[in-house]
């Protein structure tokens, strides 16, 4: 049993040994030992794009490891994982994107298990109703169970999507980051759930790159960075900097960069409002700063972008660059003016993934590269695709290869280049680093310090804590739609700031 | 009343809009709201509802479906010589035999939607060529008149006799649509594997996730069509009395405005037997108005696709999208 | 030879060499087979046959690459030609001169632009589903069509229009070259234009487009005033070659416009899709139909057996796709 402290823990739930897993030449995981305890209450800690999901997509089924992995699930060997047999061993798994249903019902998507199988069987919607009814009891909350579940506000889909896993009787369930857009109460009833679970026997996995809450309550956890086990260990004693050190790799003792503003102001927004997204937000933006806004899901940080990048109006205040008052109708608006926005969904909304590299780095500039009678000029396009590319060295193939094809962090240099091809003198970054390798994350760091330093003025978002604290020369905390404190990070500690964000 | 109205929004505005309508042309035409006059709507639009319903599982479970009209023809002429070689047959050899065909069409379709990856759109286009061209080559666009008499003879369930001295009647496909909607209410509202297919349309990578077989669910989606169609196919001789290659093709397109009017949805996982009942009833309802007010019947298509649009574009609309200007 | 290779399917698509394998194919069969059908005449009619449909698919091509469809070509296409026979027989039917014959044809674009972008706005302003759109669109012009003609044909056109339908320059049929012209735009607007260019980021993710600062609603309604355009020109065309106007003229080949597309490789969910390619697709089409009717097949089983060819295709590019994967993961 190598690398278990915890050697006298209960029977098994489950024993992982020599997990592999390659996609395409890129390596998700190598030699991965992942052990839980039956009732044991257990942290999967990493960050993004550290193997997590792609371990849980193992254990249920959804990946096959590559051969030679060891699978033991309640004391039984399994030479493979489907989804049919991980349910029926009591696996089950809250995911990060819920995998509900959205036309249907709160009552069908929680009791959504007990309409599977093959053989076909009346549906007593009143049973589906009780089951439901029977497993929002257990977390204390109560929801309108005949409400179509897209009508419902992510958090509350998150409930849902823990009460489903509540009525397949699982004896193992993982929460995929479950906690990231629920409110402290919330939490705190989800922690009492856990808690009663783990007291019946039924063993909890949190996976989450954020664990302050879930310290108190697990009793080892398991790390992993760019798919590779750290190790195991028990949570007593355990600190969030400790971890976030185990995680990353890097040592917080790691300088900070910020440094005071030289430039003159670019943006000043003044009272900006919306209803139910922002509230009076002010604050102003310098060429060559790089301003941090942090603050937790759902706190009016990617709604603010929007209004700034022309998506959405706001109801009040005024947004001013250089000096002169905006009045955006479109996106279209704030490019010509200048503004950059690049988006959080970078999956969704950041690229055009079927869609070549080159034509993604030049989706911004049309009329730049068009020549002679309004036609594109071949020559102009690929003179600023290669101009970007090599600025920014992203490493790619062939240019006319689909921009999915490449690492997260390569496409993010992408979208950098695509902005940054339009010359403009606002940059909205919104978490930037969301689904990159924690070894391009620095080289994407680097870049916004080297943008900076050319005289952008660059408003960084960021839920990870971290990344503003060493990366902005101030950092902005909102919370309710409201700016709420202002830091200088070289005279805050990041525990301090750490503690304000996520309490 | 007030769950109704939640659960189904686009039946409950079709529903009013229907009223409406029905109110309005028994004000303007007293011919409307008669026994003789309903009756033979039902009587007409039966076929239309048989195959709304099971284009309807098709698209609820995220796919959709061109051939159904040419796999109902299809089914027609497999029949005519089926029956005759088996020197007559009835009407549950018709019934078992129309459906097997049907299903057997629609199971091709699956097939190859599944075992190739195939987009359904390209499949049932292809299948709709296919079966057309093979249906015309084989039959040379003949007629066919000599159908067994328990076939072509209309089936009369009711009648009744106005004052006026004309007959209102009910005729058999007006029960089996009967049927075939209750048959689809059944699978898709209450069985599991109903629930599942509403799953599989609106999130297939969540239901993939959660076990559920997409062949299986294919199978059953265009299977169903399939198998509603060449039902359909047995029941349009009690109308026409005869079986022309020709005479269905075409009707797909207006079947499926009528289906996607009552609620359902491309692309997945919304739409219900009451909506495409609705959906046809009120393409059916104004093009019978129309002609009882006297408008010429070359404008009744004209004023139909003007009201598909309008009811398309109403219920997109979303108000909040409009006023608050986002710049999607 | 590689780098030609590499150089044609850099311009054209990746499809072209297959689909010209296929030509190649096609007409070796045919020509061993059929007696008349490597001769002048045949190729000759091919030539006058392939204009018609190649429009249309041509209409149907731009809004498949941006992810949506456009079910109302045909009866677009009608409502254009009856525009132009209206004018033609206002003035003086068979004896028109040219100049009603200008204002027709002008007349016949509008109308085919005004009822491409009375759909285009729907779809981009409310969001509506486009097969759902042009599905209306397509009951309400052939309801418009029917009702303006009372179902029946309108003829009398001056006989100086023939030439178009009929005749040829240096050799070369009228229609042919009035189809080649028109691809050729398309090919140019479709990968050398900054509208082009926005088809296909819209095909692949309108959303991800218009947050990169791309205008998709004016595109959208650009798309398929283009397509009512082109749609109207082909029914310019047919009036010409029929010498009259039906309402429903062309039906059958609605749903044949869409299978040549998807023949010649354009991606049913949107974002590819290129000229060349559905061109030779239009070519091995009806190639095929008219080998198979040299043989003594009817018009019907050439229908079927395009609908079983492109299964085959299809299935054919699956296994293709299945290889590559499989060389990927055992590299």
């Amino acid at each position: 049993m190598p690398r278990d402290p915890a050697s006298a823990a209960p029977p098994d739930a489950l024993r992982l040994r020599g997990i592999r897993k390659v996609f395409g030449g890129v390596t998700a995981l190598d030699a991965v030992d992942f052990g839980v305890g039956a009732g044991e209450v257990h942290c999967l800690a990493g960050e993004n794009g550290s193997g997590k999901s792609t371990l849980i997509k193992i254990v249920t089924g959804v990946y096959q490891p590559d051969p030679g992995a060891g699978i033991e699930i309640f004391g039984q060997t399994h030479t493979q994982i489907t989804p049919t047999l991980a349910r029926k061993a009591g696996i089950a798994v809250i995911w990060q994107d819920l995998a509900l249903f959205p036309e249907m019902t709160v009552a069908e998507n929680i009791a959504f298990e007990t309409l599977l199988g093959n053989r076909p069987r009346w549906v007593s919607y009143a049973r589906l109703r009780d089951t439901a009814r029977a497993a929002l009891a257990r977390l204390d909350i109560d929801l309108d169970l005949e409400a179509r579940l897209g009508d419902l506000p992510i958090a509350q889909r998150q409930i849902v999507a823990i009460a489903r896993a509540l009525v397949s009787d699982a004896r193992l369930i993982f929460m995929d980051e479950p906690t990231a857009s629920l409110t402290q109460s919330e939490t705190d009833a989800l922690l009492a759930v856990v808690r009663t679970l783990s007291d019946r026997g039924v063993a909890v996995v949190f996976v989450s790159h954020r664990l302050a809450e879930v310290l108190e309550i697990a009793a080892r956890v398991t790390v992993l960075r760019d798919g590779r086990l750290v190790g195991v260990y028990p949570t007593e004693g355990m600190t969030q900097s400790r971890l976030s050190e185990l995680m990353t790799g890097t040592s917080f003792a790691q300088a900070v960069t910020a440094r005071d503003a030289a430039g003159p102001e670019v943006l000043r927004i003044e009272n900006l409002s919306r209803a139910g997204e922002y509230d009076d937000i002010s604050f102003t933006l310098h060429a060559g700063e790089v301003l941090g806004l942090t603050g937790l899901i759902g706190a009016g940080r990617t709604e603010l972008c929007h209004s700034l990048f022309g998506m959405t109006r706001p109801d009040r205040g005024r947004i001013l660059l250089n000096g002169e008052g905006l009045q955006l109708r479109s996106n279209r608006d704030a490019v010509a003016q200048g503004i950059a926005y690049v988006s959080e969904d970078r999956l969704a909304l950041g690229l055009i993934q079927p869609q070549s590299i080159a034509d993604n780095a030049v989706l911004s500039v049309l009329k730049r590269i068009s020549g002679a009678g309004g036609l594109l000029s071949a020559q102009k396009k690929e003179a600023t695709v290669s101009h970007w590319l090599r600025e920014l060295a992203v490493k790619i193939g062939l240019p006319e290869d689909p921009v999915s094809t490449l690492s997260g962090g390569n496409q993010q240099r992408v979208v950098l280049a695509k902005w940054l091809a339009t010359e403009p003198k606002v940059l909205l970054l919104d978490c930037p680093t969301v689904g990159v390798d924690v070894g391009a994350r620095a080289g994407i760091f680097r870049i916004v310090r080297q943008l900076a330093d050319r005289g952008l003025a660059i408003l960084l978002v960021s839920d990870e804590v971290p990344e503003v604290f060493l990366n902005a020369d101030r950092v902005l905390h909102m919370a309710g739609g409201r700016i709420i404190h202002q830091w200088d990070p070289r005279q805050t500690r990041l525990q301090d700031m750490e503690a304000a964000v996520y309490a | 009343m007030h769950s109704f109205l939640r659960a189904y929004p686009t039946e409950a505005k079709l529903f009013v809009v229907l009223i409406l309508i029905s109110t309005g042309l028994s004000l303007a035409s007293p011919d409307f709201l008669t026994l003789v006059n309903v009756t033979s709507l039902l009587n007409n639009n039966a076929v239309n509802v048989i195959w709304a319903v099971g284009l309807l599982v098709v698209l609820i479970a995220g796919g959709i479906d061109i051939s159904f009209a040419v796999a109902a023809s299809v089914v027609q002429y497999l029949c005519v010589y089926a029956f005759a070689a088996i020197g007559g047959g009835n009407w549950a050899i018709g019934f078992l035999f129309a459906g097997t065909f049907g299903l057997a069409l629609g199971l091709i379709n699956a097939f190859l939607i599944h075992q190739f990856r195939i987009i359904s759109i390209v499949v049932t286009i292809s299948t709709f060529n296919a079966f057309f061209g093979l249906l015309m080559f084989f039959s040379s666009g003949r007629f066919l008149y000599n159908l067994p008499s328990w076939w072509s003879s209309r089936v009369i369930l009711w009648e009744y006799q106005t004052a006026s001295g004309t007959w209102a009647e009910l005729i058999l496909p007006v029960a089996v649509m009967a049927a075939a909607m209750f048959a689809t209410w059944a699978l898709i509202r209450r069985t599991t594997t109903g629930r599942q297919l509403y799953a599989f349309g609106d999130n297939p990578e969540g239901a993939r996730r959660a076990g559920i077989s997409i062949g299986r669910m294919q199978a059953i989606a265009f299977g169903w069509s399939g198998m509603m169609a060449g039902i359909a196919g047995l029941m349009q001789t009690q109308i026409t009395k005869e079986v022309v290659p020709n005479a269905l093709i075409g009707r797909e397109l207006e079947v499926l405005a009528a289906v996607v009017l009552g609620g359902a949805r491309l692309g997945g996982g919304r739409g219900s037997v009451l909506g495409c009942f609705l959906g046809v009833l009120l393409v059916a309802v104004t093009q019978n108005g129309l002609n009882l007010l006297g408008v010429s019947p070359y404008a009744f298509k004209m004023v139909v696709g003007i009201i598909i649009l309008l009811a398309i574009s109403t219920s997109n609309l979303d108000p909040s999208r409009l006023f608050r200007g986002a710049a999607r | 030879m590689t780098a030609l290779y590499r150089r044609l399917t850099a311009a054209f698509g990746p499809e072209v060499p297959g689909l010209l394998g296929f030509l190649a194919l096609v007409i070796l069969v045919f020509s061993l087979t059929a007696p008349n059908f490597l001769t002048g005449a045949n190729f000759g009619s091919i030539a006058f046959q392939l204009p018609e449909l190649g429009l249309l698919t041509l209409a149907m091509l731009m809004p498949i690459i941006s992810g949506g469809f456009n079910l109302a070509i045909i009866y677009t296409a009608n409502m254009a030609g009856l525009t132009l026979a209206f004018v033609l027989n206002q003035y003086g039917g068979v004896d028109a001169g040219i100049m009603p014959f200008l204002i027709g044809t002008i007349l016949a674009l509008l109308v085919g632009a005004a009822s491409g972008a009375a759909m285009g706005a729907v779809i981009a302003y409310i969001g509506a589903h486009p097969i759902l759109v042009s599905l209306a669109m397509m009951i309400f012009l052939r309801g418009l069509g029917e009702f303006l003609t009372k179902g029946g044909d309108i003829s009398g056109f001056p006989p100086w229009m023939a030439t178009l339908g009929h005749g040829t320059v240096a050799g070369i049929p009228v229609p042919l070259i009035l189809f080649l012209a028109c691809a050729v735009l398309w090919h140019i607007l479709l990968t050398h234009t900054r509208h082009g260019f926005s088809v296909r980021m819209i095909g692949s993710n309108i959303r991800a487009a218009a947050y990169s600062g791309l205008h998709t609603k004016r595109t959208l309604v650009l798309i398929y005033t283009l397509s009512g355009v082109m749609c109207a020109i082909a029914g310019i065309l047919m009036l010409s070659r029929f010498n009259s106007v039906r309402v429903g003229h062309g039906e059958a080949l609605l749903l044949v416009t869409v299978l040549a597309c998807f023949l010649g490789g354009v991606d049913p969910f949107g974002g590819f899709g290129r000229v060349l390619p559905v061109v030779i697709a239009l070519i091995v089409l009806q190639v095929l139909s008219s080998g198979l009717n040299l043989m003594g097949a009817n018009q019907h089983l050439s229908t079927a057996v395009w609908g079983l060819f492109l299964v085959g295709v299809m299935i054919l590019r699956w296994g293709a796709g299945r290889i590559s994967d499989h060389r990927r993961k055992g590299r």
